[in-house]
C-alpha cells in the first residue's frame, strides 16, 4: 500500500517542479495532495485528512488555479536556468540526500519495524482528540493563527484592492 | 462527550501582547471612520499603544509566569525585547507619519499591518513553544510582505515584496522541517522538553535534534540575513519604501534574533558544541561579505543594507561567544543598533521629497554645510555604526568582541576587529560627500516635518545615552539573560 | 492498517521536501514557485503526521493544523503580490522581474 501510494506521490511532485505550463503543475499538485491525504488517512490521521482535501485541495488550489487563469498564463516564455543556478540545485541536492540517508540510516532505528504494529487507541486522529489538544495545550497557537487570519487578510486586501486615484 | 479543560488563563503575561493587539484592531476600525488624505490621528492611536504596551512590560519586570499550558512565559527576557520592540515599531510610526505623505502610498492599513507586525514580534520573543515562535514570525513576515509591497504604483515597491515573501516563505519551509524533526525526536514542542532530550536522549534523539537544529539555522540565517542566506536582503531593503526599511533592519532583525537566541540558548544550549562551529563560519562569512560588498554601494539604502548584513555578523560572534556576557551583549546590541539605524533610515526621509527619493549618494553631495542638523545627525549614526566612541556603536561592539574574547575566540575578535576597520571607510565615505563635495540636493526644512524630527531627536538621544552611559543599560540587558540560562 | 514502519514516511516527506526545494531553487516561473512552496509544507506536514502516529502523540496532528492555517495565509498575500506585480509588468517570470535575480 505505501508503495502503491509513494511512487506516484513522488512522480507528481516531480510533475509539480517540472511541467512547462502552471496549470499542469496546479492539477498536478492537486493529484499530490490527495494522495498525501490517504497517506495521512493510512496514518490514523483522519480529521487531517478531510481538511487536506477541503482546504488544500478545496480552497488554496482553487485559488491558484483562479489566479493562473485570471492573468492568462499560457503564453509565457519558456524558461532558461542559469548555469549557476544548476550548480546550486546540483549542492544544494547532495546535501540534502545526505540528511535524508542520515535520518533514514541513523536516526530512525528507534521507530518500530516493518510489521511491528504499533497499537493506537481507538479515538487516536478522531476529531475530539484533536479539538482536546487543540484547545487545551495548544490554545495560544490557536488565538495566535485568528491573528494571523487577520493580518493576511489586511495584507491580501491592501495589495490587491484597485489603485485608489 | 468528553469535556475540555481549557487551561488557566494568567493574564498578566498576555498583557503587553493584548494591548498591542487590541492597538492594531482599533486602528482597524479607526481607519473605516478617518478621512483620508491625513492619516496622522491613526498614527498617534498606534503610537499611544505601543508606549502604553512598553509601559506595561517596564511594569511587569519584576513578575514572572507563564500562561496557556506554560506555552507563553513572563520574563524579562521577553519584557527587555517587547520594550524592544514598541520602541522599535513607535519610532517607525514616527517616521511613516511624515514620509507617508512623500509617497502615494494612501492608506490606514499601514499603520495596520505595522501594529500586527509587532505583535508577532513579541509572540516570537515571549512564547518557548516552537509552534506558537512559527506562527508569531509568521504574523510578523505576512504583514512585513504586504508592507514591502504596499506602494502598489512603484514597481520596485512590487518586487521588493515578492522576493522577500518568495524567500521568506522558502525559509519558513525549512525552519518548519526544523520543527518537525525536532518533535519527532521528543515528541514536544516545547523548548524545555526538547533542552531535556538534547541534554539526555538516546543517540537517535539527539541525531534527529541536531539535523533540526541545522535546519532551524538555516531558517534563522535567511531571517537575520546572514551569509549566505543574505542575497534577498539589499534588493529587498532597496526596493521597499525606506520607512518600511527602516522596521525591517530594526525591528524585524531583532525579533529573528530573539527567537534565535531563545531557541539556541534555552533548549539546543546541550548541543553549543556541534552549532557554535557552525555559527562561528557562518559570523566569519556575513561580517566580510556585508562590509566587502558595502564598501562599493553607490545607493544609501543598499549601502545601509550590506551594513546592516555585516551588523548581524558582529551580533552572530555574540551568539558564539555565549555565556551570560555574549548573550546580554547581544541584546545590548540589538537596542543599540536600533537606534542606529533607524535614525540613519530618517534622515534618508529627510532628505527625499516626492516623487525624488534622493537615494543616491551623489545627491548627498553638501547635504551637511546646507542642512547642519541633518549632517550632525548622520554624522553621530554613521560615526555609531562604524563604532566610533563614544557612541553607542562602540560601547556596542567593545561589549560583543570583549565577550569573544573571554570565551577565548582570538581570531574571531580579530577578524570582527579587522572588519569593523574596514567598515569606517565606506560609513565615512558618506560623511566625506555631505561635507566635501557640491552639488547635491536640497533638504527640506526639518522643522516642515515635525514627526520626523521628533524620531531624529529620539534615536539621536537614544544614541548618545547607550554610549555615554552603558552600563546601567548593559546591566538590564545581563538580567534580561538570566532568566534563559 | 500501516504495514510500513512510519520512519519509511518520514523519508518520503523529506524527499518530497527535496523536490519543492529543487523546484524553488530552478524554477523561474513565480507561480510555479509558489507551488513547489507549498510542495515543500506538505511534504513537513507528512513527517509531522508520521511522528504523531509513531509517538502517539496528536500534537503532531495539531501541527498541521497550523501549518495549513499558515499555508493558507501565504497564499492569500503571495497570491495578491504576484497580482500586484503582473498588473504592473505583465510578467510571472522571475527573469523579466529585475530584482529577482539571485
Amino acid at each position: 500500500m505505501f508503495f502503491l501510494l509513494s511512487v506516484p506521490l513522488v512522480l507528481f511532485s516531480l510533475g509539480v517542479v517540472l511541467a512547462r505550463s502552471p496549470v499542469r503543475s496546479a492539477l498536478s499538485l492537486v493529484v499530490a495532495l490527495f494522495l498525501l491525504a490517504v497517506m495521512f488517512f493510512l496514518l490514523d490521521a483522519r480529521m487531517i485528512a478531510a481538511l487536506q482535501v477541503i482546504v488544500y485541495a478545496g480552497a488554496i488550489m482553487v485559488l491558484f488555479l483562479f489566479v493562473i487563469m485570471l492573468l492568462n498564463l499560457q503564453h509565457e516564455p519558456v524558461e532558461t536556468a542559469r548555469p549557476g543556478q544548476r550548480t546550486i540545485a546540483g549542492a544544494f541536492a547532495v546535501v540534502f540526500a545526505l540528511v535524508l540517508g542520515a535520518v533514514a540510516l541513523r536516526g530512525l532505528p528507534t521507530m518500530p519495524g516493518p510489521g511491528v504494529e504499533v497499537a493506537v487507541t481507538p479515538s487516536f486522529g478522531s476529531v475530539e482528540s484533536l479539538a482536546e489538544r487543540l484547545f487545551t495545550r495548544h490554545a495560544l497557537a490557536f488565538e495566535v493563527t485568528s491573528v494571523l487570519l487577520l493580518g493576511a487578510i489586511v495584507g491580501a486586501v491592501v495589495l490587491a484592492r484597485k489603485i485608489p486615484r | 462527550m468528553t469535556t475540555l479543560a481549557f487551561p488557566d488563563v494568567a493574564w498578566l503575561p498576555l498583557l503587553p501582547l493584548m494591548v498591542i493587539g487590541a492597538t492594531a484592531l482599533l486602528v482597524l476600525v479607526a481607519d473605516l471612520f478617518s478621512e483620508g488624505p491625513d492619516y496622522d490621528a491613526l498614527g498617534w492611536l498606534g503610537l499611544i499603544g505601543l508606549i502604553v504596551a512598553a509601559v506595561c512590560a517596564a511594569l511587569l519586570w519584576n513578575q514572572s509566569g507563564s500562561t496557556l499550558a506554560g506555552t507563553l512565559v513572563l520574563d524579562r527576557y521577553g519584557l527587555f525585547f517587547t520594550i524592544l520592540f514598541a520602541v522599535g515599531s513607535g519610532l517607525t510610526l514616527l517616521l511613516s507619519m511624515n514620509y507617508l505623505e512623500t509617497t502615494d502610498i494612501r492608506s490606514g492599513d499601514y499603520y495596520t499591518l505595522l501594529l500586527f507586525s509587532t505583535v508577532g514580534m513579541v509572540l516570537m520573543a515571549t512564547s518557548v513553544d516552537l509552534i506558537v515562535i512559527f506562527l508569531g514570525l509568521e504574523v510578523m513576515s505576512i504583514a512585513a510582505y504586504a508592507l514591502a509591497g504596499i506602494w502598489r504604483t512603484q514597481v520596485r515597491s512590487n518586487e521588493a515584496a515578492l522576493k522577500y515573501f518568495i524567500l521568506g516563505a522558502f525559509a519558513s519551509g525549512f525552519l518548519l522541517l526544523g520543527i518537525a524533526l525536532l518533535f519527532g525526536a521528543s515528541g514536544e514542542t516545547l523548548l524545555p522538553r526538547i533542552g531535556e532530550v538534547a541534554a539526555t536522549g538516546t543517540g537517535e534523539q539527539r541525531l534527529l535534534v541536531t539535523i533540526g537544529a541545522a535546519l532551524l539555522l538555516v531558517g534563522f540565517g535567511f531571517k537575520v540575513a546572514a551569509a549566505p542566506f543574505h542575497s534577498w536582503a539589499p534588493d529587498v531593503y532597496e526596493g521597499a519604501p525606506t520607512a518600511v526599511t527602516a522596521f525591517m533592519a530594526a525591528g524585524i532583525k531583532a525579533a529573528a534574533f530573539a527567537a534565535f537566541v531563545r531557541v539556541f540558548v534555552d533548549s539546543l544550549g546541550p548541543l553549543a558544541g556541534d552549532w557554535r562551529g557552525a555559527l562561528w563560519i557562518l559570523a566569519v562569512l556575513t561580517m566580510t561579505v556585508g562590509n566587502v560588498s558595502a564598501l562599493v554601494q553607490r545607493n544609501i539604502k543598499r549601502l545601509l543594507a550590506y551594513s546592516s548584513i555585516a551588523h548581524a555578523g558582529y551580533l552572530l560572534v555574540g551568539m558564539v561567544a555565549g555565556g551570560e556576557n555574549g548573550n546580554a551583549a547581544v541584546l545590548f546590541y540589538l537596542a543599540v543598533y536600533t537606534f542606529m539605524t533607524v535614525g540613519a533610515f530618517a534622515v534618508v526621509i529627510a532628505l527625499g521629497r516626492r516623487g525624488q527619493p534622493h537615494e543616491d549618494l551623489d545627491d548627498w553631495a553638501g547635504v551637511g554645510l546646507r542642512s547642519p542638523f541633518l549632517g550632525f545627525a548622520m554624522t553621530v549614526f554613521m560615526l555609531s555604526l562604524a563604532g566610533v566612541p563614544p557612541l553607542a556603536g562602540f560601547m556596542g561592539k567593545f561589549y560583543l568582541f570583549s565577550a569573544a574574547l573571554e570565551a577565548g575566540y582570538v581570531w574571531l575578535t580579530v577578524i570582527a576587529v579587522v572588519n569593523s576597520l574596514v567598515s569606517v571607510y565606506y560609513y565615512v565615505g558618506v560623511l566625506v560627500k555631505m561635507y566635501m563635495a557640491e552639488g547635491g540636493v536640497e533638504a527640506e526644512a526639518t522643522s516642515a516635518r515635525p514627526y520626523l524630527f521628533a524620531a531624529l531627536v529620539a534615536t539621536l538621544a537614544g544614541t548618545f545615552l547607550l554610549g555615554l552611559f552603558p552600563t546601567p543599560w548593559f546591566e538590564i540587558a545581563r538580567r534580561s539573560v538570566e532568566s534563559l540560562i | 492498517m500501516t504495514t510500513v514502519p512510519a520512519s519509511w514516511y518520514v523519508v518520503l516527506g523529506i524527499l518530497l521536501f527535496t523536490i519543492g526545494a529543487l523546484g524553488v531553487l530552478v524554477r523561474r516561473n513565480l507561480i510555479i514557485v509558489f507551488m513547489a512552496i507549498e510542495l515543500m509544507l506538505n511534504a513537513v506536514n507528512l513527517v509531522f503526521v508520521a511522528f504523531a502516529r509513531q509517538q502517539q502523540a496528536m500534537d503532531g496532528q495539531v501541527m498541521v493544523f497550523f501549518v495549513m492555517t499558515v499555508a493558507a495565509a501565504e497564499a492569500a498575500v503571495g497570491l495578491a503580490i504576484i497580482l500586484a506585480v503582473f498588473r504592473n509588468r505583465e510578467t510571472v517570470n522571475a527573469d523579466e522581474v529585475n530584482l529577482l535575480r539571485w
